[in-house]
């Protein structure tokens, strides 16, 4: 039962299966109803459903992110759809001090059964206020569950998942995968949520990523296997928790690590994961771990600057071959 | 209005007061640590709002909330344990003063972002209303809350969709320290509230009997498809904003009430950084115990001694909250993180 979707409408499949399973399923946000939801997620579901349970609200971030804090305390299960990531600075106070807290400080009294769908990354030319990645602040919140899909079929998974699940959930969408095609099984058994995805096997570095940087490290990866170094590529798949096993895994086998991310290499994501595994590793690396992050700036609105601000397909083969020669020269030292 | 019904709310009111009397107290004892914002002053709006609720209607509450879980019905002494952080207190020890929890009784929390009881209280309405049910939800703000975003956001989601949802402002006349009509343009809460198709009322929230009926007649309201309510009572706290907090930025000739007093003691007290006695609260007037107390002696609802026999009755209550609190276990570290992961753990997580 498989069939070639877009992101997209793989989000709007998850959804679709979900509400019609369950009817404390519902979603709200800016324009997730009538018009469709801006990135289309929400295509269809307003006619099918009515508008209780597909709601169009005012543009009041943390307003309605709070309504889904409250709602999800009663036990229904809402969807809340946050228009950018952008926008989702305002609706924080309802993410850390409302979700993330609730369960632990009721002394687990109550669930939380959240799901907060942001669209979020660099897309094209939409300039600073519409153009980041927000993860790391997201990352370092104790109650607080990240999901990052970086195919359809993922985003497929992770949302179902994310909709049965009673922690709050956030699922981080990239808003240039939105258009990206792949198969979708609908019948498939879909692994743990935060289980990470070895996409391609490799035995001379692991280049571990996540989110759209997932999908260019594999086409980075078949530029070097051409030049004979073979990449391992790992998509995280998930931010929080991170499944370190599957990483540890692989630095076993390969001895060296080009962490690629999309997000400020400043406490980013990036810097999480390499000192983790510089922790856990250490004795087996032959190399120091090595970050290619965007760069600490606002994104610049100018195309060909915007560019250059995060890891391009030649820029990870390019860090990804140093990386390979460095631990060669270590060795041979 | 039943004998027993006022005589359950003074005894509601003696309980709380009595049992924050005592958590000062303690607080000054170490037993209590962190912030602890004290309700004296403010009684009747909790006896007379909680008393009007169903029991499967929701509170939603704030950082100054004991007294609302007391007039609910969770015992003083689980109230007590957790002011402690004793696993036998209603949050297991993980909330604390400003986060009490009891599922059971649909008290849904104590929240200490000023003004974040607004949208958890319309997202509960959202739900009820969804699903259809009879339910309304009461939420707690105080004045301060008035000028957060999430008061607007919430007022105007609560109106567009006609949700179930009583709103009621403990109109203290401080935000912290912060006198309302030096935070407010328009000090007059209930007219701020118009804006948003919800109807507002300002009652004298010193008085018990008002707070109960307006209470009763909003909540006819909105079960009988009327929409929001809002509520505005005016009211007092004795003391200051928290214990932090001894309340030396508000004049002390206005915590003194009416009291015929020396002006110079009066100024001489605005220096002092300490916290008023029992023996001085207790002058302050007009206090709303006293004046419900008056009123159903005076009326010959209750004898006098009836009066007494409930501020030793519930003088008992508050000693044995504390006996139950001191000697109840501290959490342990696995307990919290159970709590932490309670929720995924029937999930396989990687």
């Amino acid at each position: 039962m498989s069939q070639e979707l877009l992101y997209w409408q793989a989000l709007n499949r998850a959804m679709d299966h979900e509400m019609a399973a369950d009817e404390s399923v519902f979603t709200l946000g800016e324009d997730v109803g009538l018009y469709g939801g801006s990135y289309r997620v929400t295509e269809g579901l307003y006619a099918k459903y009515g508008e209780w349970r597909v709601r169009d609200t005012p543009i009041s971030e943390n307003g309605f992110t709070g309504l889904g804090v409250g709602a999800a305390l009663v036990g229904t299960r809402p969807v809340v759809e946050i228009m950018t990531i952008n926008f989702m600075l305002l609706a924080l106070d309802s993410i850390v001090n409302g979700a993330a807290k609730i369960p632990f400080m009721s002394g687990g009294q109550f669930k939380m059964p959240l799901v907060v769908r942001v669209p979020g990354g660099i897309a094209r030319q939409l300039a600073a206020q519409h153009a980041q990645r927000l993860e790391h602040t997201l990352m370092n919140v104790p109650g607080l569950r990240i999901a990052v899909p970086s195919t359809p079929q993922d985003a497929y998974w992770q949302l179902r998942q994310a909709i049965a699940s009673d922690d709050p959930i956030i699922l981080l969408e990239h808003e240039v995968l939105y258009f990206t095609k792949g198969q979708v099984d609908f019948a498939a058994e879909a692994p743990p949520m935060h289980r990470a995805a070895v996409r391609r096997a490799g035995r001379d570095l692991t280049i571990i990523s996540y989110s759209r940087h997932a999908v260019l490290a594999q086409d980075a990866a078949n530029e070097l296997a051409k030049e004979g170094i073979e990449a391992e590529v790992i998509d995280l798949r998930s931010l929080r928790p991170i499944d370190w096993e599957t990483c540890v895994k692989s630095v076993e086998k390969t001895h060296r690590v080009l962490v690629v991310e999309e997000d400020c290499r400043f406490a980013g994501a990036g810097a999480e994961i390499a000192a983790t595994l510089t922790e856990r590793c250490f004795y087996s690396l032959d190399a120091p771990i090595q970050r290619l992050a965007g760069l600490d700036m606002p994104t610049p609105f100018n195309g060909p600057l915007e560019a250059a601000t995060i890891p391009q397909i030649p820029d990870i083969v390019a860090a990804a071959r140093a990386l390979h020669r460095a631990g060669q020269e270590t060795k041979a030292a | 209005m039943e004998r027993e019904t006022l005589r359950h709310m003074l005894r509601d009111m003696l309980l709380s007061r009595a049992f924050e009397e005592r958590a000062a107290e303690e607080y000054t004892k170490g037993n209590i640590v962190g912030f602890l914002h004290l309700y004296p002053g403010e009684e009747a709006v909790a006896a007379g709002v909680i008393n009007a609720v169903g029991p499967s209607d929701y509170i939603v509450s704030n950082y100054r909330e004991h007294a609302h879980a007391l007039v609910r019905g969770t015992p003083a002494r689980e109230v007590m344990a957790e002011l402690f952080g004793r696993t036998t207190g209603m949050s297991k020890g993980m909330g604390g003063s400003m986060h009490m929890f009891d599922r059971e009784r649909r008290f849904m929390g104590g929240y200490a972002i000023v003004g974040q009881t607004c949208p958890i209280a319309t997202g509960i309405a959202y739900a009820v209303a969804m699903r259809g049910l009879p339910e309304v939800v009461v939420c707690f703000m105080g004045d301060g809350a008035i000028n957060q975003g999430t008061f607007h956001e919430s007022l105007n989601m609560a109106g567009l969709w006609r949700l179930p949802v009583l709103f009621v402002c403990e109109n203290n006349h401080y935000a912290i320290g912060t006198e309302i009509h030096r935070h407010s343009a328009v000090p007059e809460v209930f007219k701020r509230v118009a804006a948003y198709n919800i109807s507002a009322e300002k009652i004298d929230g010193m008085d018990v009997l008002k707070v109960y009926n307006a209470t009763k007649q909003a909540l006819d309201r909105i079960r009988r498809g009327g929409g929001p309510q809002f509520i505005e009572c005016e009211t007092y706290r004795y003391r200051g904003h928290s214990m932090a907090d001894p309340g030396t930025t508000r004049p002390a000739v206005e915590l003194k009430g009416f009291q015929a007093d020396d002006p110079l003691t009066v100024a001489a007290r605005e220096f002092e950084f300490r916290y008023p006695t029992a023996d001085e609260l207790a002058a302050v007037g007009p206090d709303n115990i006293t004046l419900f107390a008056d009123h159903l002696i005076g009326g010959e609802h209750l004898a006098e001694a009836e009066v007494e026999q409930l501020r030793s009755e519930v003088a008992g209550v508050v000693d044995d909250a504390v006996a139950f609190a001191l000697q109840s276990a501290q959490p342990t570290m696995d307990a919290a993180w159970g709590h932490l992961n309670g929720n995924s753990r029937h999930e396989t997580l990687m």
